[in-house]
Order: structure tokens, then sequence, then C-alpha cells
């Protein structure tokens, strides 16, 4: 449980941490809480030659009003600062109880938003809430900023839209629509806590009908990724039970759904349609 | 005066430094000058080894030795507790070399060490070392592993085959079940387990090249018994030349009971190094690859019996998976403490029980809480269920139909446990069992089951509920029957106490029992004070280091209490009676008219005249004045055999509910009412039971260790392999009853195993009642959602 020798740097500042990254050329990884990076270096299933740690830059850690509803979380913000900031609460209270359930005490002091995604575990619980958020990351590089919408930025199974010499910095949350309310719902792969399924709903009702819906799912495929079938037979709908099991019975449409020993394909695409239909009913339930 | 402190909830003296991270564990001991060793392990289960180069390896930085098997006398781990020992089973011994050598049987056995100046200089080396693997087949079933055309492991064991072992009568037991009204045949698994202690294992070698002298520290149960073994079966070296000792423990649940080769790598590697201390400290990847394993039974059972419930016949056939060679007493636990009890608490006339033990290319499988115990407690209590169902009988009514009476004990039980040579038997010696059946089942509500069952039903969950009566025996003993049938140790089973008085009125006990989180150092120390009348925190206990401590068997099969505590209290007697005699010197009276209140030896009839303990051990360690043939100072030891093993038993009840949509079972109440004899401290006898009811949980509903068809270890970490948290069980509701041992002066029977060997079948019978709406008789553990969602939806899509 020791790591390969590895480099280190400490920069003070996002600019010095973006020129040591463009001088790492490839073979250095941005190290923020550390509590994905480090248990995969001492288990020697990643050996970077070099890490640069912005885990101390002050600038990367605020959370933001943006107003209206809004809100920007800095990447390095930690799913305690999120837990504790009552604006996240008040604006994104799905953050604030489905945080809880990830990782221990420990994992959640030391664990940043900005590194859950940046990293992209495909059974983590953030990229769904995200998705379902309808979130955009701020990446910025030597050669300036950028500002992505998420449904583009998870690409594969810990892979993003991310390049070499570019650091996440802050990931912006719009305004809850009108008359929606959000839930997650996951169960659990009991040896590592991280969620087999994880469904994350954020859904708006007008009237008499469903009028907006985006649906986050972790843990089935090798991406988290947004079941666009569910939310179009969602939207229009009358919300009611029959209407949200048959949408929710289209949670993996398109998806190549995984497998291991845990769980098979099979109890994990019945199980994206259980917790959709959970998640989807919760949402609705807080949206009042 | 004290207020006695005998059967008191103290606080444990232990805990002020395990909790504030005092405590002194194997890794935080650091010597002048230490290196550090990492093993390479086998990347294969099953490989011939071409050659091993190690040249690039010993130029690395900071490398000072590696060590292939070439470079290690040819001396095998030693096989301490064949099956059947002397009565007649052929047993096709093959243990792990201190590395290996033409071969490995499993993925993690050691090839190379590399021994470095710093414990990151060794793990980088081991990349460097070249070995040229030849594999070979694999298979890691033992039922597989039997069948014609498997994979073969080594040549001195045709189909795999350690011993095929038998108990009961065959004939009896074939006419019982072949001419039953009822028979109820279930094949049933009893998944492999990781033992898990929080302290992984490790060991500090030192030779002094002066003395010819080797001390090893080690994260050991055994320190004596590991001493015994280095010297005479595998260093080659002289008894008194080693000293084992075993500093602060994190738990261990019998894995740290053997004989590792690390342990000889260590003193072998620092006597290379002319005496440079030599550290080892496992990853938790090598303690789940390399450190054993328990369980890991696939049993074929057949019950018979009446239609009114009485149980006539228990057939069983087992293959017990041993792993790729054999652990220290690996063949013992499948066979004596498995085939010998598995009748369990019940009067069944006919039973027989055949084990055949089976090389696989998986780690090693030896004792783990429980060790056998629990496999028969599983087998015998979800036959108990099959049967009752099968006759539509009330699973509580037809264990109470059963049951051994009370006026039946001693009980000689036909599945073996009287079986011996030269006349040596054991007996189950007391018990009451229907008592705590009862006390379980008001305490559960039983009666109002069903209305719980139909309100679960409204909640979409189905309820389901769980009972387990089960017996465990404690203490392996006596040296006289395990001597005699050649079971156990291939040694005896006694323990030592070592009592002295200081000048200063302080005193130490010295065991040769060690704890490895139990919290000895308080239990021993409420039975010294009340046997002399001291304060607790006059008395200083002591363990763990054979120069010092008097030999000692060492501390698993919840023997501590039971066969240690009777030592000390013996110790505390003789201690007394030289104090009493020593008095009447002082006091100018007759021994006789001593008499002895707590710590003051009084002239009876005068109660002015008394000499406190302190006041005899001051004057009687000095010995200015001594009366013909009394040897100065209170120093007595305490060898003590006992007569019997113990009997606990007790009435387990979990309630699950499953939720229909996804399968995942939660245990929302558990009930135990334990019959464990006396308790010297309530609290931590509760704390034992619960420790083991949440280990004999987490293998009903989540633990098991997964072997691919390759032989690699897929819950090869604890992201794979579910370690139960605490947040996932009820607050366990416990009862008791208490019916003394009549075998020991404290009648205690030992708690250390009891909940671990009660829980298991509890939760599983409780999963099958909830799932038994959807007509499931059988599934096997671990019940995770997936199984159980699958296993529902199999049967509605059938209906």
């Amino acid at each position: 449980m020791i790591p390969a020798a590895f480099d280190y740097a400490r920069p003070a500042s996002l600019d010095e941490a973006l020129t040591l990254l463009a001088r790492g050329a490839g073979s250095a990884k941005v190290l923020a809480g550390g509590q994905s990076l480090l248990p995969l270096m001492r288990l020697r299933l990643a050996s970077p030659a070099k890490l640069i740690d912005i885990g101390r830059i002050a600038e990367l850690r605020a959370i933001r009003d943006l107003g209206g509803g809004a809100t920007g979380i800095g990447a390095l913000a930690t799913y305690r600062d999120v837990l504790d900031s009552k604006l996240v609460s008040h604006n994104h209270p799905i953050l604030a109880s489905a945080i809880p359930g990830i990782g221990d005490v420990q994992v959640r002091n030391r664990g940043t938003l900005g590194g859950a995604i940046a990293h992209a575990d495909p059974a983590s619980d953030m990229p769904a809430i995200l998705l379902a958020l309808d979130a955009s990351v701020v990446i910025r590089s030597g050669s300036g900023e950028r500002v992505v919408g998420i449904d583009g930025f998870f690409q594969g199974a810990f892979s993003t839209d991310l390049a070499e010499d570019e650091i996440l910095t802050e990931i912006r949350l719009p305004a809850t629509p009108a008359g929606a309310g959000m839930a997650y719902c996951s169960i659990e792969q009991p040896a590592s806590g991280y969620s087999m399924v994880g469904v994350a709903a954020v859904v708006g009702r007008a009237g008499g009908s469903i009028s907006s819906a985006r649906i986050g799912i972790t843990g089935v495929a090798d991406i988290a990724y947004r079941a666009t079938a569910t939310e179009r037979a969602l939207i229009g709908s009358d919300g009611g039970s029959a209407a949200i099991d048959a949408a929710a019975g289209h949670a993996t449409d398109g998806q190549a759904v995984s497998s291991d020993f845990n769980a098979n394909a099979e109890y994990r695409a019945a199980m994206a349609a259980v917790h959709a239909s959970r998640a989807i009913e919760a949402a609705l339930a807080a949206a009042g | 005066m004290t207020t006695d402190v005998m059967g008191a909830s103290i606080k444990r003296v232990e805990d002020p430094r395990f909790i504030t991270g005092k405590g002194r564990y194997l890794d935080d001991i650091k010597l002048a000058g230490m290196t550090y060793m990492s093993i390479l392990r086998s990347p294969y289960a099953h490989a011939n080894i071409r050659s091993i180069d190690t040249t690039a390896a010993a130029a690395m930085p900071g490398v000072v030795l590696v060590l292939t098997g070439a470079d290690i006398p040819y001396n095998p781990l030693p096989m301490a507790w064949p099956a059947g020992g002397s009565s007649g089973v052929v047993n096709n011994i093959n243990t792990p070399r201190v590395l290996a050598t033409d071969s490995v049987k499993w993925t993690g056995e050691g090839v190379a060490a590399v021994i470095a100046e710093t414990a990151a200089q060794a793990v980088d080396a081991l990349d460097a070392i070249v070995v040229d693997w030849e594999p070979l087949p694999v298979v890691v079933d033992a039922e597989k592993a039997t069948q014609p055309g498997a994979p073969q492991l080594h040549e001195n064991a045709p189909n795999n085959v350690v011993f095929n072992w038998t108990v009961g009568d065959k004939a009896g037991t074939d006419a019982a079940v072949d001419s039953a009204e009822v028979v109820v045949r279930q094949r049933i698994v009893n998944q492999r387990l990781i033992p898990n202690p929080m302290e992984v294992r490790g060991d500090i070698g030192v030779f002094n090249p002066g003395t010819d002298e080797y001390t090893i520290w080690m994260s050991s149960q055994t320190p004596h018994i590991q001493r015994l073994l280095l010297a005479a079966f595998v260093m080659g070296i002289p008894e008194n030349k080693i000293r084992c000792i075993s500093p602060d423990i994190g738990g261990a649940f019998g894995s740290k009971i053997f004989c590792y080769a690390d342990m000889a790598l260590c003193l072998f590697a620092s006597k290379a190094l002319d005496g440079r201390p030599v550290k080892w400290v496992e990853t938790r990847r090598e303690n789940y690859q390399s450190t054993i394993h328990g369980r890991d039974h696939i049993t074929y059972l057949e019950i018979a019996g009446t239609r009114e419930g009485e149980i006539t016949g228990l057939r069983v056939k087992t293959f017990a998976n041993l792993g790729g060679r054999l652990s220290t007493i690996g063949p013992g636990i499948p066979t004596t403490l498995y085939g010998r009890v598995l009748s369990g608490c019940y009067k069944i006339p006919n039973v027989y029980c055949e084990v055949t033990g089976v090389y696989t290319n998986t780690t090693f499988v030896d004792a783990y809480r429980g060790a056998g115990r629990p496999e028969a407690t599983y087998v015998i209590e979800r036959a108990m269920d099959l049967f009752a169902d099968e006759i539509g009988m009330d699973p509580a009514e037809i264990r109470r139909r059963n049951f051994i009476a009370p006026d039946k004990f001693p009980y000689d039980n036909p599945s073996g446990l009287g079986t011996a040579v030269n006349g040596e038997k054991i007996y189950i010696d007391s018990g009451n069992y229907e008592p705590a059946l009862d006390m379980a089942l008001k305490t559960v509500g039983y009666d109002s089951l069903a209305k719980a069952k139909s309100d679960a039903r409204a909640r979409g969950k189905h309820l389901g509920l769980g009972l387990s009566t089960y017996i465990e025996v404690c203490g392996v003993a006596p040296s006289k029957w395990i001597g005699a049938v050649g079971e156990g140790w291939g040694a005896a089973m006694w323990e030592s106490a070592n009592l002295k008085i200081h000048l200063t009125g302080k005193v130490v006990l010295t065991m040769g029992t060690q704890p490895q989180g139990q919290g000895h150092e308080t239990t021993y120390a409420q039975i010294i004070a009340s046997e002399l009348g001291l304060a607790m925190d006059d008395v200083i206990v002591q363990h763990s280091d054979t120069q010092g401590t008097p030999f000692g068997y060492g501390s698993y099969g919840s023997r501590t209490s039971s066969v240690g505590g009777t030592a000390a209290v013996k110790a505390a007697g003789k201690i007394r009676e030289k104090a009493r005699q020593y008095a009447a010197h002082m006091l100018e009276a007759s021994v006789d008219d001593i008499e002895v209140v707590g710590a003051e030896y009084r002239v009876k009839g005068s109660p002015e005249k008394k000499k406190t303990l302190q006041e005899i051990a001051f004057a009687l360690d000095l010995g200015f004045s001594l009366p013909a043939g009394m040897e100065p100072y209170l120093d007595e030891t305490v060898y003590h055999d006992t007569p019997n093993c113990t009997w606990p038993f007790g009435t387990h009840i979990a309630i699950v509910e499953i939720d229909e949509e996804t399968g995942k079972v939660d245990l929302v109440r558990y009930v135990a009412v334990d019959d464990v004899g006396k308790k010297i401290n309530p609290m931590i006898v509760d704390g034992q039971l619960h420790g083991g009811i949440a280990q004999g949980v987490g293998q009903a509903l989540w633990e098991g260790a997964v072997y691919g068809d390759d032989g690699q270890l897929l819950s090869g970490s604890m992201l794979d392999y579910a370690v139960p948290r605490a947040s996932w069980f009820p607050n366990f509701e416990l009862g008791e009853t208490v019916t003394p041992s009549p075998v020991n002066p404290l009648g205690v029977k030992g708690v250390g195993e009891a909940g671990a060997i009660a829980s298991t079948a509890a939760v599983a019978n409780a999963v099958m009642d909830a799932l038994s709406p959807f007509g499931i008789r059988h599934l096997d553990m671990p019940f995770t959602a997936p199984k159980v969602w699958r296993a529902m939806h199999d049967k509605e899509a059938r209906s």
C-alpha cells in the first residue's frame, strides 16, 4: 500500500498550477482532495510521475451566489462545504439530501465536488446529480477559460472533456425550473458504498402535467448519463404513478448496462427503473 | 474493604489506551537499524516456477537482501491437527514452504522476499524480480476438485482429497433415514469468508549473533505455540533459543492462531543480515490473499423423521475446501469441531457425517470465529426449518419437541462427541434449552408474527422471522481426551497462571493466554481482585511474552475464561493458603484458627488480631522471619487442565424485511437469549455477543470471498468484500438464562464465538421465512439484494 515514487508540487495560485500542468506534458495529475486518486496510487493502479496539489488554492473553494437561484461551487469545495452551505441547500436541496450518503465523514471532509466529477468514476453519485441539475462547468488552461454544459462533459469511465493542460475551476448550477422538485435515490453496493444504481431527478409540474424533467443516472453504464427517453415520456404526462412507472421503464434505453459479480446487467437495469420511479415520485412530492 | 467486582460491568482498563491511539501494535514498534521486508506473491492460482531472477532487484536502491525458496532450508510449515489424528484417517498433507520453490497453489502464495532500508524500497524492488511462470489449470470449487478430470494440485493427494473422515453410526443412520416417514434433502453452501481483523498481521524478527537467540514480535494469538512450532518444525533450532512476543493486537478472529511463513522469513532474514531487525507488515490485499480464510463448505444434508415432528436421523456429506496447501490446524476444523456437534441441542438418535477435505487453488482455510461450529449450526438449524416446513409444523415447536431434555445430562451425543479411544469420552455436561427459547419468543412477540407480516406487506416489504437454537462447545479440552483421540493440537489444552504479590503489595498476574481485544486485562483483574479481596487497581495483568509468562496455549475457541480463568482462580487460592499460613506465623496463632475475610487474615474469635494481605506480603517477601520449611515471597504458578469443555447455548431470533422491488434485505430486529454461564463482566460479555452477532449476520447478508474460475480473488479488497458497518444493524435485544458450568469454579462457559455461531442461521431462516410466499425453499448465502431479487422474480415468472 505504498505508492510508486512521484514528484510533488503545491502551487499557491491557479496560474502557477496551470503553468506546472502545461509543463507536466501529460505525465502530471492534478490532486484535489485525494479521496479517489490516492487510494489508486497506493494500490499502484495509478502511478503518475508528478502530482500537482491544488488543494490549498483558496480561490477555487468559494461557493458563490450567482443570483436568481443560481449558484457557483468552486471546484475545491468539499462535500462538507457544500453540506454546510445554506445557499446550496436552499437553491439545490438534492445536494443536501444526497451528500450524506457519499463516502464517510473523512471522505466528505476531504473530498471535493470538482475532484469527484473530474475523476468521473462511473459509480460516483455526483455526476448523475449534476446532470439532473443541468450544471455547467468552468474550465481553465493557460490559453483561457471555457464554460461547457455538463451534458457533454463525461466521455467514458474515468474520462472527461478536460484536456491534459486544463483544470476544472467551478461548477455552476442554474436556478431550479419553476414548479420543480428534486430527489436522488440509490441502492449501494454494500462493500464499497458506491451506488450500484443511482438516479437523480429534477421534475417540474405546471398545471396538471409534467412540464420539465431531467433524469441523471449513475452506476448503470460506464458513464453517467441522462435518461432522455424517460424525460420525454414524462414531460406532458399527468405525473401519476402509471405514467411515472412507464417513463421509468425507459431508464436504460440505449445504454450498454454494466455487469460485475456484485450485480449483473439484468439487475442493474431493473434497479434503474425502480429508482427512477422512486426519484421521480420523490421529486414531485418535493415540488409540492 | 473493597466491594466485590465479580460480575460487575466495569469499564475495560485497556480502553483508554486503545481509544486514544496509545495502543502499541506491531507496526508501532521501531527498532534501531530496522529493515523492511516485502513479499513477492504469485499472480497465478496454479503455476510451476521455471526460474526466478532476482539480480535486478538486488541492485535496486536500498535493497539489502533478496530471498527465494532456494535460500531457505527445506522445512515445510507444520501440520498440527490432521483430521482424525490417530484414529486411522489417511491425511495427504501438504503445507506451505517458507517461500514456494517449484510451484504455487494459490494467488498470493509467497515466492520471493526483498529486504530493504525502507518499506517503499522493498516494495519497489518486487517489480524487478523476474519469475518465469508455467501456468497450470485451476480449480477453486471443492466439489468439482474431486471430480474426474479436475486439475491435480499435489502428487500425494489423488483427486485433490486431503482426507475422508467420518463420524457416527453409518448403518444405523442409513436405516433410520432410508426408512423414515419424511426425509428432507438439501444442498447447502457455507460460503468462504475473510476474517478481516482491523489490524493486519505482521512480524519483526531479530537474531542475536552473540547468543544465537531469536526474538520475534508477532501479531499472534498463540506466542507460546509459535515458539514451539517455529523452533521444532521450521527453524530447526532449540525451543529455548526463540522468544515470541505479541504486542497489542487489533482483532484476530482466529486468523492469528497459526504458524505463517512470514514469521520464519523474518527470522531467517535477520540472521542473514547478522542481526538487523526485519519488519514485515502485510497489506490489506495480502491479508485477503495470504492470511487464512474461513468456512467454505458444500454440504448435502438429509434430515429424517416422523410427520409428528420427531427427528430420527441426520445424514450429512460435506466437501470442505482447505485451500491450496494446509494451514496449521485446517483439517481439524471441518472434522472434530464440525462433525462432532452436528446434532446441536437435539436428541437425534442416528447421526452420520462424512467430510471430504479438499485441495483447491485458493487461500488456505482454517479457524475463523466459531471454527466448525457455525458451519454445524447452519446445517442443523437450516435442516430443522426445512423439516418443519415439509411437515407443516411451527419452527419453534419442532425445536421444542426435539430438545435434549434437562434431565438427560450428561448427554452422550450420537454425532461423535463421545467417540474416543482408550475409554476417554466427553459429554455435553449441562443444558436447559426450553427456557431460553421461551424467553426469546416472548421478547420478540412471536404470537403477533402474522400481524407483523401483514403490516410489512402494506409497506411493500416481506417480513420474515428466523430461529436459531444453538449450542456451542468452548474451551476445547481436556488434554487427556485430546491425547486419547489424537485430535486437537496434537498437544495439550491446559492453561497457566503465575501470581505474585510484590513487597509493596502490588499484584502481578502473568498468563499464558493472549488477548486480541477481549479485555483480558480487565476480567482477570476482576477475578484476582475478587479472590484476594483487593482493589482492581492493585492488580496488573501481563501476558504475551514467552520470556516471562508460563507456557500457555493461547486464546481461541472461547477458552480463556473457562481454562485460563480457572488457572487464575487456583493461583489465587494457592496465594491465599500460603498467606494464611504466614498470617498464623505473624499472629502467633494456629493455621486452623486463621480465617480469611477479603484481604484480611484474622484470628477466629479475636477479630482485632489480623493482618492484611499486603502486610503479609511485605513480611513474607522480605523473609526476615520465616516458619520452618516456608520459602519467602508470595509467588505461585498453576497449570490447570479442565475436566470438560463448556457448553453455552441459547436462542437467537432475527427479523428481516425484504424490499419487494429491490430484493434488499434489512435486519430490523435481533433478539438473543444466551446461556454462557456466569459472567465475570457482563458488559464485556455483551460486547462479545454484539461483535459475534454482527460477524454472523455479515455472513448471512453481505460477506463472501469470491474467486473467478481462473483462481483470482475477485473480492480482493474491502471495495468488493462487504465488511458489515455498525449502522446496518438494529439494537440487539439481549437476554440471558444462567446455568453455571459445572466444570470450573467460576461457572463460566465462554462467549467469544457464541454470537457468530448462532446468528448466521437465525438470519438465513428469517430470509427464507420472508421468501416463503414465493415458494422459495432455500437460497445460499449471502442474501444480497441482486440474489434475492432474482429468486423472487424467477418464482414470480414461473407462477
